[in-house]
């Protein structure tokens, strides 16, 4: 069993909220940064820098897939980060609400772009 | 107990905005404040990147469309901001990646990745902004 004691007297509990946002933004972290390799190499790989062969490359499948996963990444990313920013310098809580529940409703209406732009090509 | 009788707590807030302009930050501050910069900034533009790689798969004629607005100066100029944020938050996330494994905590090495970081992210984005506006 994991010792969860701090000291000798508190025993600290809850949902680890911190610690797990704060692993998944390293991880997302780690996902982007090997897409952006992937999306500059296939690019200057590819030495074809018109409409087909940009195109081309996210006709595969596998490359759409990769590419909104990455993206998905990027919106929790970006959750996380701008939520530590409102945390950070918005004190009032009805304001830091509405600027938090805009962003995740910004984020969404992103992801849902995102999809439609990949898998119509 | 007389709650009243006691000093007022200290309160450690933020800098505030008005601030700033006093505050001498170490580099590693500036890239640190920065990666939040960079960060706001791509986060409000997605759209703007969203809209960009729309028009860059929809079609040829779109895609042509795309090459006409994006060789508008001041969408280059958005366009170059947006690459230094990309490449400003990667080399600053990519320090952060390494001293999260406790590589490079001690006060010299911190400022010297600082330094390494903002080297490497402005003179890339120094190569973009060539790219950009035709000098090579």
């Amino acid at each position: 069993m994991a010792n969860n004691n701090i000291g000798p007297k508190r025993l600290v509990v809850g949902a680890h909220y911190g610690m797990r946002d704060w692993l998944a933004q390293r991880a997302t972290a780690v996902v982007m940064a090997i897409y952006t390799v992937i999306l500059l190499v296939s690019f200057l790989a590819a030495t074809n820098f018109t409409y087909e062969g940009w195109a081309g490359l996210f006709s595969h499948q596998w490359f759409k897939i990769a590419t909104f996963a990455a993206l998905a990444c990027l919106f929790f990313h970006a959750w996380i980060g701008v939520r530590d920013i409102w945390m950070d310098y918005v004190k009032p809580v009805a304001v830091r609400l509405v600027l938090q529940v805009a962003t995740i409703l910004w984020l969404i209406g992103c992801a849902g772009w995102a999809a439609q732009i990949l898998w119509r090509v | 107990m007389s709650e009243a009788a006691k000093p007022p707590r200290p309160q450690f807030r933020n800098i505030q905005i008005t601030q700033i302009v006093g505050y001498r930050l170490p580099l590693a501050g500036v890239v640190s404040i920065l990666h939040r910069i960079s960060g706001l900034l791509m986060f409000l533009l997605l759209p703007f990147v969203l809209y960009l790689l729309d028009h860059s798969l929809l079609s040829e004629i779109s895609f042509e469309y795309f090459k006409g607005f994006a060789s508008n100066w001041f969408v280059k100029l958005v366009i170059l901001a947006l690459s230094w944020g990309y490449l400003h938050h990667f080399c600053a996330g990519i320090r952060h990646l390494i001293m999260d494994n406790h590589i490079g905590l001690d006060k010299v090495s911190a400022r010297k990745s600082a330094a390494s970081v903002l080297v490497v992210s402005l003179t890339l984005a120094a190569l973009v902004a060539l790219k950009l506006f035709g000098a090579f």
